[in-house]
């Protein structure tokens, strides 16, 4: 009895350490949100006056990011406000789309001195909505989540807290919710996609001129997640790309219903390559196809960060979106008290748009000279991927597109997407809009 | 008995029944050996001061008022499928399905809320939610219950593979209403007309199911103790042919309360779409219906107990969530204490019926 005892007697003691040690923290951040509630009005009020003064407009000549410096030093003492950054990941590091979240939030919040944590594996669901509010419970006052699925909670958590500012990659919403606090970003990564299938295309069409491959046989193959704008407008400028380069070019595209299946992605790729492609790449997140290529010894052309670690041989070289301008931006806004754009559509110009470097063991000769000639033209608005002279639709070109910018559960097409020659991706809304099916792609399942 | 053969370091013997209090010490016990564990575990991973481990798995759990109803929303779910769960295992029948007919149940009602989410007033539109709900759970248990009566089928694999179908039935219709198009998710039902959606009590999301699950946890206990269809299932548990002798009609018996374990795992898939997440996902229900197993066994099928069993194992998980979100661990770690927790306390049931005898202490007792 006595032992019974004594193991009871300690159990207590545990729980009222426990309830000790809780009871202290929670204290933190409850004071810790009541801060960025009330210290952007201050801001505010402040923002007005360095315009007023006549001192300032000379400094403002400088960057713009060393424009907080004057804000710190006006008179009244007020700091910038305090950021803390909860980023909601879809998976974890194993994922190459969420790793490359999580390196450019390592690598942001570092640089700025700004504390954050990282929540992995948090489904497209529920989850989501109470991820974004533990993370405040935690006093974050930023939260940002990187799957399209995410979207609707995050929203869901916006309007119940109107004083965190919730900024979402590849959301679609934020322009008509009329929200805020809420935001999306994308980046033209279209261009990033072109770049990369100009790669494809030196490639085939080195194996064209060594006789491993007729013309007629130059198909490239590409691993889908979904068959929704998001990768529609990936594979789309990827082939555009190619074809640019290598006229005789087609496509298959396979999808594999989830964004992270290794074996799906494994199993996809084989087919592609059994099927006849000769150069495979894709818009899934894990290392099933590039690790099949490498097996097979087929080229590919990656997505979101290197994989030459998969495929040494094989990799020729991957596109990505840097996440990093972008939270420099939100954080800095955050901190300054100014408003954070509705859509945030990086580009090649603010280095969100990356073309990683070419693994030129693998790559055609003239690749990377090829590649800077291609992001010279885009930078200086001579080369739209989506020129209608580049590709038909049901063998016409088009002049005219109304494209689903504004989502509504009907789809209905409100915008005009066609103008000057070219389609205007990630121009009325961050996230991409391209859905058309151009010729020379062939769309082998779509399922999901 | 051979003195003279090794005698093995300790040996197992069965207990005399202990006392209640005695129980619930061994697993006190288990659980404060699994918290040092984890603290341990936590210690040699990250180099942090045990205390504060423990710290922080309060405050996984009840760091704010939030964090605290989140709690008695995920307790109140996972105890409204194991109070489903329950008749059956009285019966001794494994219905390990609970899944599937949450699942089943969710699917129902999120058929409802797309479907007729703008044809029918909002108060009918909630009772046609939460009937077919119900019936939908209750179909998916009783059919296996039914292929049991009638061709003596072993309802474990029968409802566990129940559960595969229906997770495949809900990943097809969340391709046919998912938005947009080709994105494969539902993403929030009527978010803007709320339509379907449970009324919320007060500024409380998650009061009313906790009051629902209340309900039928009073509800359950009383049916399972103090009513002739809980005695018969009673019996029918202990020995079939005992029941068929007292003229209890066993096939009935069985079909009866799949439907009943069924349908309040309908409810709570309806809880979980309707009430709180207003979405359907192949992953909405958490792996509660394997969980519900454990809550049962550990509160022995006791309802009330229950309430204690799973407030046990939703505490250990938000806090071993936590303690991987805090100090920047893979959410495997979470995963990882949780299986100690569990571990030990499953553990404890062992030591609760059976007893290590030490050498010398065997040698003086014989």
């Amino acid at each position: 009895m006595k032992k019974l005892l004594a193991l009871l007697l300690a159990l207590c003691m545990v729980f009222a350490l426990c309830a000790c040690g809780g009871g202290s923290n929670t204290a933190a951040p409850e004071t810790e949100s009541a801060e960025p509630a009330a210290a952007p009005e201050t801001e505010a009020a402040e923002a007005e006056e360095p315009a007023a003064e006549a001192e300032e407009p000379a400094e403002a000549g400088e960057p713009a990011a060393e424009a907080e410096e004057p804000a710190a030093e006006a008179e009244t003492p007020a700091e910038p406000v305090d950021v803390k950054v909860g980023f909601i990941c879809l998976h974890d590091e194993q994922s190459t789309y969420d790793l490359n979240f999580m390196n450019a939030a390592t690598e942001a919040c570092e640089a700025m001195g700004v504390p954050y944590v990282i929540k992995t594996n948090i489904p497209e669901g529920q989850e989501c909505y109470e991820a974004a509010m533990d993370l405040i419970d935690d006093g974050c006052n930023i939260i940002f989540a990187d799957s399209f699925g995410h979207e609707d909670y995050m929203i869901q958590a916006a309007k119940e807290c109107p004083e965190v500012q919730f900024c979402h990659a590849t959301g679609t919403k934020a322009h008509t919710e009329g929200l805020d606090n809420y935001h999306n970003a994308f980046a033209a990564i279209f261009d990033g996609r072109y770049l990369a299938g100009i790669a494809a295309g030196m490639k085939l069409s080195e194996m064209i001129a060594n006789g491993e491959i007729t013309a007629d046989q130059a198909k490239i193959g590409y691993v889908g997640a979904f068959t929704y704008a998001e990768v529609i407008s990936g594979y789309t400028s990827f082939f555009l790309g190619a074809r640019s380069v290598c006229p005789s070019a087609t496509m298959e595209v396979t999808f594999t219903g989830s964004w992270y299946d290794l074996a799906l992605e494994q199993e996809g790729a084989q087919k592609l390559i059994d099927d006849g492609c000769v150069l495979i790449s894709q818009h899934a997140d894990s290392l099933g196809a590039p690790s099949v290529c490498e097996s097979n010894g087929v080229p590919n052309v990656s997505y979101n960060g290197s994989t030459i670690e998969a495929g040494p041989n094989t990799y020729i070289v991957s596109s990505r979106i840097n996440w990093a301008p972008y939270y420099e931006y939100m954080i800095t806004c955050v901190q300054n008290g100014q408003p954070i754009d509705a859509d945030w559509t990086g580009d090649l110009a603010t280095g969100s748009v990356e073309l990683l470097e070419v693994n030129e063991a693998v790559a055609a000769e003239g690749t990377t000279e090829a590649i800077a000639e291609a992001v010279a033209a885009i930078e200086a608005g001579e080369l739209h991927v989506f020129d209608t002279a580049a590709f038909t639709v049901n063998g016409e070109t088009l002049d005219s597109y109304m494209a689903d910018v504004d989502t509504d559960p009907a789809y209905t097409p409100d915008t005009e997407a066609i103008a000057d020659g070219w389609f205007h991706e990630s121009e009325y809304r961050s996230a991409p809009y391209f859905d058309l099916m151009i010729d020379g792609i062939e769309l082998l399942d779509t399922a999901f | 008995m051979n003195k003279t053969a090794h005698t093995p370091l300790f040996h197992v013997s069965r207990r005399a029944p202990l006392p209640w209090y005695g129980a619930w010490a061994i697993r006190g016990g288990a659980l404060l050996l699994a918290l040092i564990v984890c603290a341990f575990v936590t210690t040699l991973v990250t180099g942090l001061n045990p205390l504060s481990v423990y710290g922080t798995i309060f405050q996984g759990s009840f760091g704010s008022a939030r964090r605290a109803w989140v709690l008695f929303q995920n307790l109140a779910i996972l105890l409204c499928v194991s109070l489903a769960v329950t008749p059956a295992f009285r019966m001794r029948f494994w219905n390990i399905g609970g899944e599937g007919q949450m699942l089943l149940g969710g699917l129902a009602a999120a058929a409802c809320m797309i479907l007729l989410g703008d044809r029918l007033p909002n108060w009918l539109l909630i009772v046609v939610t939460v009937v077919s709900s119900i019936a939908a759970g209750a179909i998916w248990g009783a059919i296996p219950a039914v292929f049991k009566a009638k061709w003596n089928t072993n309802e474990t694999l029968f409802t566990l593979m129940m559960n595969y179908i229906a997770i495949q039935l809900v990943a097809y219709f969340i391709i046919v209403w998912e938005v947009p198009k080709g994105a494969g998710k539902i993403g929030i039902i009527n978010q803007s007309t709320e339509a379907g959606w449970l009324p919320m009590l007060g500024s409380y999301k998650y009061l009313l199911n906790i009051l629902v699950v209340a309900v039928i946890c009073a509800l359950m206990y009383v049916y399972l103790n103090y009513t002739k269809h809980g005695y018969e299932i009673a019996v029918v548990g202990e020995s079939e042919r005992t029941a068929r002798y007292i003229g209890i009609k066993v096939e009935r018996v069985i079909v009866r309360t799949m439907l009943l374990s069924g349908a309040v795992c309908g409810v709570a898939g309806m809880l979980l779409v309707a009430g709180t997440d207003h979405t359907l996902t192949t992953t909405i229900t958490g792996g509660r219906g394997f969980t519900a197993v454990m809550v049962s066994w550990l509160a022995k099928f006791d309802p009330l107990w229950m309430i204690f069993t799973s407030f046990l194992i939703v505490f250990m998980e938000r806090g071993a969530s936590q303690i991987s979100t805090d100090f920047g661990l893979s959410s495997s770690f979470a995963d990882i204490l949780t299986g100690v927790i569990l571990f030990f306390i499953i553990g404890s049931e062992f030591f609760i019926t059976y007893r290590l005898n030490l050498r010398h202490t065997g040698k003086e007792a014989d």
